[in-house]
């Protein structure tokens, strides 16, 4: 069966999940198309090894995001099973294309086999589904489940205008606070909870994520009772993210928060109680006061060759 | 003004999951909820009830025991309750046909979802009533503001958050709210039980569940990880630094 993926920019380019939904792509098997709407990155997309071909979709509908909009436009360029990222834009495209097209969708996958069988987190990770795909479906991957698929390759890029209407106006658009990484493309996190006692302690995160180039994120106690922005919560009502390393400090683990993290590929923990929860997932735990334990580990971060 | 809000009962988030011979065993579940997300819609949809007149209707499909959904729901301040009844899987194309079959009945020009639900965690629900309905839809919304031709909604977006005008009919699909979640009074419960709760039949809308091509072979707990390394004591954060390089290679 053919297999059509649609990209997602990111900073006028191709998103870093592209190459993944290419080797997913593999999987399936069968001819794959590319389809990048609006937005650059045709060539970066065009390289990578795998693609057979690259639709580049130009048009006043892609100026900002509109599900509707854009799944209308996309829906007749689309052939077999359709990849997108389980990034929010993705999951809402996703399910505006199944409906469009009539196929049914299967969210936030984590694996994929042949057959085609996938599997994905469900009741907030505490169970896994196992789904068999007989027929097209829309298919979205969460970030950084899979390798991602090599370089070199050469597909034909064409260009297809649309001329669909956006139902949406942008009246205005708030650019983040500051220059800070957003734990949802983060590759390494630092987050806090209750146990640092005060708002003010998060500087000290903030010192040791300058060191690693990492982002900040917050259990939801803290974000509710602290009053940080709501973009920085990781879990249940927040977000779900998947970096190489998550880093806990005073952060008990709901199972909430555990929902939003524990696909991270290492965690570490610190926390003064050796009975929370945090600890049954971490791969490094670290039974301590964060106040002493935090600045030994920023130290020998910065020591280290 | 109409406004529906599509309600799902889930397993409490904090509640334990059991399964027995590769699905789920529902009997084991404690406690059932609204899914958090929901309750973001619900709380804007009564907010449109106290600014500008709305009509609040819930709306749930899903076994009986989901009319609980609906009678929390009207504990808050929703004016109208809709179940369809359904026990059992149902297929995304069919579930997305018959609330947005349900939203026509009602007579609702505007749909208010949370952006996914907290056991299946998917987030098909609000963009496909959408398209069902041919309504526009604007998903991660955190609020919205009426005005005298459409709507203002806030949604997060990658780069920041945006405030988008959307005409209506539409569909909002709500994220954690800006607004604090109202709860029940005494008054408020005792007046909801009372609230009739209208019950319907996926046949009473015409849908089928004709929807096929996925099937769910099993549902299993993860593979539980290997025990992690414990460390005891500050001074063993020099240790783990180290770890993180040498064993993990991730930094």
């Amino acid at each position: 069966m053919s297999v059509t993926i649609i990209a997602e920019q990111q900073e006028e380019g191709i998103h870093t999940t592209l190459p993944q939904l290419v080797s997913a792509a593999s999987v399936v098997g069968g001819p794959c198309t590319v389809i990048i709407p609006g937005g650059g990155g045709e060539a970066a997309a065009s390289q990578i090894e795998g693609v057979d071909k690259v639709l580049k979709f130009n048009g006043s509908c892609f100026a900002i995001f509109d599900s509707q909009s854009w799944s209308t436009a996309l829906k007749g360029s689309i052939e077999g099973t359709v990849l997108l990222a389980s990034t929010p834009q993705g999951r809402e495209l996703g399910a505006s294309l199944a409906a469009d097209i009539g196929i049914s969708i299967i969210q936030d996958v984590t694996s994929v086999a042949e057959g085609v069988k996938v599997e994905r987190p469900v009741f907030s990770g505490k169970a896994i589904e196992k789904v068999a795909v007989s027929g097209a479906a829309v298919v979205t991957i969460r970030p950084n489940s899979l390798e991602p698929a090599g370089m070199g390759g050469s597909a034909p890029v064409s260009t297809i205008d649309s001329g669909e209407d956006l139902r949406l106006a942008v009246k205005e658009a708030i650019a983040k606070a500051s220059e800070k990484i957003d734990v949802s493309d983060a590759d390494i996190i630092i987050s806090g909870g209750r146990g640092l006692g005060d708002i003010s302690n998060f500087e000290k995160l903030e010192e040791v994520a300058g060191t690693l180039g990492a982002a900040v994120g917050a259990s939801r106690a803290v974000v509710d009772e602290w009053g940080l922005p709501h973009s920085m919560q990781v879990g249940q009502t927040g977000k779900t993210v998947t970096p190489s390393l998550y880093i806990a400090v005073g952060i008990s683990g709901a199972i909430q928060h555990l929902a939003g993290m524990r696909s991270s590929n290492y965690i570490v923990a610190i926390n003064k109680d050796p009975e929370a929860p945090i600890f049954n997932v971490a791969d490094y735990g670290i039974v301590a006061s964060w106040e002493d334990a935090l600045p030994v580990l920023h130290d020998s971060i910065k020591a280290l060759p | 003004m109409k406004v529906a809000v599509l309600i799902k009962q889930v397993p409490d988030t904090t509640a334990k999951v059991g399964i027995s011979n590769g699905s789920m065993d529902e009997a084991a579940i404690s406690k059932w909820s609204i899914s958090p997300y929901d309750e973001y819609a619900l709380e804007s949809a009564l907010a449109l009830q106290s600014g500008s007149g709305a009509t609040v209707v819930a709306i749930t499909l899903g076994p009986e025991r989901a009319s609980k959904a609906l009678v929390d729901a009207a504990a808050v301040g929703a004016d109208e309750l809709l179940h369809i009844v359904h026990d059992g899987a149902i297929g995304s194309l069919s579930l997305q046909k018959a609330l947005s079959k349900a939203v026509t009945r009602v007579g609702a020009e505007i749909v208010l979802a949370g952006k996914q639900a907290a056991d299946t965690n998917s987030g098909s629900t609000g963009p496909g009533v959408a398209k069902a309905l041919n309504y526009a839809c604007v998903g991660l919304v955190s609020g919205i503001e009426g005005g005298a031709d459409g709507f203002i909604a806030t949604r997060s977006t990658p780069s920041g958050t945006e405030r988008v005008f959307v005409k209506s009919p539409c569909v909002f699909a709500f994220d954690k709210g800006d607004s604090e979640l109202r709860r029940p009074n005494v008054r408020g419960i005792m007046m909801a039980k009372k609230k009739p709760i209208e019950k319907i039949s996926l046949g009473d809308l015409g849908v089928d569940q004709a929807d096929g091509d996925v099937a769910v072979t099993s549902v299993e707990y993860p593979p539980e990880k290997p025990p992690g390394q414990t460390f005891q004591g500050a001074d063993s954060a020099s240790e783990v630094a180290i770890k993180l390089r040498e064993e993990a290679n991730v930094i």
